[in-house]
């Protein structure tokens, strides 16, 4: 995977599958995202880490458009996001979110939160999206519960579902914001240990994370931001014991 | 160390202070020194005051006899309702023609009561409604299959207090819905607009709508066109409750967390997918308790037609006491409609607490 990472800087003929421009973001005055340029290939692992308020999370939300860009291009899978509602369909459908509060809907069996999206947005006939959601949910090992109620689901449950749930869109492109953060820690392995699995199966992903075991272990790249700004990447190896910026060393000691 | 310490510890029972009769006297009746005063007032007011009403009620009372025979008792003239009951229930529908009103309500009740189970929400169930109210309402105005056509004029008692307030429930509901989306609307026009709207109809009272809709109404229209006045009465009230509504409605759409939202959305789901398979089944089962207040008032606040000379069930009662036979029993009819409205409101409200228990998925 490194290998077509060090041939895409000499010719370009892998088309990226988000492609983040020149890219700025304001809340109001304030300037959260200035500047950005990334690059994601398919297939490629990325962790997103830096401290808090650092735009990290805003980032990973522009991609899906549950945050507006002011400025620059962002381009998912050949769509580029305007305010053309129908492309901003097409590609959260597209792109998969896991959210630091699940954000399962309670109303709704754990079955129902699954197969909601493929029904409704994918027209699948109702047993075909009940199969997939079913296949999905054994691959989390959560099967036993779908008939269940989120609410009578642990944290740790209730993420892994919440996985699932995009999973059942056959995305492209995984996003997940900070998905071990609500977590108790004995619960934080067991939603850690599915997202590794979908790493070594070649999924897509942007993970906004603290958790550096999980980068250093998963990731082909990571991105530290401050203040808005990619200050650094590198390769995890190279990133954790070498990191080029002071910002990044001062981070880096704080947290480990 | 690790056996079961429970299997060896002694069972002991406990208290008999706290179980039992006495234990359920202590804790409910006797549990402090201000409660067991509570307790022993109460009681002390239910002695002095029960067997004089039950006196008055049953024993004394006189219950089929003619209007004469409550003159010579001391107790309750219930003979008041069976003598006028017709008039009571069906107004001024024709005399003979009576069987039609209380086919038709007793097809919208059986309706009522039969789509109450939520498995049975079907698209059927809706043919069902279509079809039902079509012939309800062919059996309230007659002109086909030899039944005389009977003028909305004549309409009146209880039909036409379940008919303003079952209609004035089902269309205020959803058109409440779309004025609490509206309000809470991205484009201006259509927001300003809904807030315009329910400021509007909440800063007024029913009555003032509903002379406003007999009266001031009907100067608007062009000559020769007139609009039924049951019909504006029905409308006036069904555009006073969705205002109330909305703002209900508005209040759940406000509880809900914007993680939802975000959740829908990212799936790909259109807004007004998120809305109607998100968003408003959340919402709406917040405020089902404030929604059936609301629609509580509504159905008693059907007696306010009176002032346009609508003749409910509250006026056809007054009607009868008029009459200088009756002049006397007032409590008891009254007694009577308030036993009548007491039913149909309690039966609404567990109704809704039962669906609010049926749809509680939080554990």
């Amino acid at each position: 995977m490194n290998d077509r990472k060090f041939e895409k800087s000499s010719e370009k003929s892998v088309e990226p599958i988000v492609e983040i421009v020149g890219m700025h973001k304001w809340y109001g005055d304030f300037h959260v995202l200035s500047d950005i340029n990334l690059k994601v290939q398919e297939r490629e692992k990325i962790v997103i880490c830096g401290p808090s308020g650092s735009g990290k999370s805003t980032l990973i939300r522009c991609i899906n458009r549950l945050e507006e860009h002011q400025r620059g291009r962002i381009v998912v899978n050949g769509t580029e996001l305007t305010n053309d509602i129908k492309n901003i369909e097409k590609v959260r459908a597209e792109v998969g979110m896991v959210f630091q509060h699940f954000n399962l809907f309670p109303h709704l069996t754990i079955l129902e939160n699954l197969t909601l999206g493929p029904i409704w947005v994918r027209k699948k006939p109702k047993k075909a999206a009940e199969e997939t959601a079913m296949m999905y949910l054994e691959k989390v090992n959560i099967a036993e519960q779908a008939q269940k109620f989120p609410g009578q689901l642990s944290g740790g449950q209730q993420q892994r579902v919440a996985i699932a749930r995009s999973l059942c869109m056959h995305p492209e492109v995984m996003l997940f914001d900070e998905p071990t953060s609500a977590l108790d820690p004995e619960m934080i392995k067991e939603v850690l240990d599915v997202m590794i699995g979908l790493a070594e199966e070649g999924m897509t992903m942007l993970v906004v994370t603290h958790e550096m075991g999980f980068a250093k272990s998963v990731a082909d790249r990571v991105l530290f931001m401050d203040d808005g700004e990619i200050v650094e990447q590198n390769r995890p190896d190279h990133f954790f014991d070498n990191p080029q910026h002071e910002r990044t060393k001062l981070f880096l000691s704080q947290i480990l | 160390m690790s056996e079961p310490t429970t299997s060896r510890r002694a069972q002991l029972k406990p208290p008999v202070t706290d179980i039992g009769v006495i234990g359920w006297f202590h804790k409910n009746l006797f549990n402090t020194w201000y409660n067991s005063l509570l307790t022993i007032i109460t009681l002390a007011l239910l002695a002095a005051l029960l067997p004089p009403l039950i006196k008055w009620a049953f024993i004394d009372s006189v219950w089929y006899g003619p209007a004469a025979a409550c003159h010579d008792v001391d107790g309750a003239c219930w003979s008041v309702i069976p003598h006028n009951i017709r008039f009571i229930i069906f107004g001024f529908f024709p005399e003979g023609q009576a069987w039609r009103p209380a086919l038709a309500m007793f097809l919208l009740l059986s309706l009522v009561v039969y789509s109450r189970k939520r498995e049975r929400w079907r698209s059927s169930l809706g043919w069902l409604w279509l079809i039902s109210l079509t012939v309800m309402g062919i059996l309230m105005y007659g002109g086909i299959f030899g039944m005389p056509v009977v003028e909305t004029a004549q309409w009146s008692g209880l039909p036409l207090t379940l008919m303003l307030s079952f209609f004035g429930m089902v269309a205020a509901y959803p058109l409440g819905i779309m004025l609490a989306l509206g309000r809470r609307s991205r484009m201006p026009a259509i927001k300003s607009l809904c807030i315009v709207y329910i400021e509007m109809i909440r800063g007024v009272p029913l009555i003032s709508l509903l002379f406003m809709s007999s009266i001031m109404f009907p100067l608007f229209l062009p000559e020769g066109i007139t609009i039924n006045k049951v019909l504006r009465a029905q409308i006036a009230i069904i555009l006073f409750t969705a205002a109330y509504i909305a703002e209900v409605v508005r209040g759940g759409l406000q509880a809900m967390p914007r993680g939802q939202y975000e959740a829908a959305e990212s799936l790909g789901l259109t807004f007004n997918q998120t809305m109607r398979l998100i968003i408003l089944p959340q919402a709406l089962k917040i405020v089902i308790p404030p929604t059936v207040g609301i629609l509580l008032s509504a159905f008693k606040d059907t007696s306010l037609v009176v002032i346009i000379a609508l003749y409910d069930v509250l006026k056809t009662t007054k009607v009868t006491l008029s009459n200088p036979k009756w002049t006397g029993c007032s409590t008891e009819a009254y007694i009577f409609l308030a036993l009548l409205y007491f039913a149909f409101c309690y039966a609404m409200s567990s109704y809704s607490r039962r669906l609010e228990k049926e749809l509680d998925t939080s554990y």
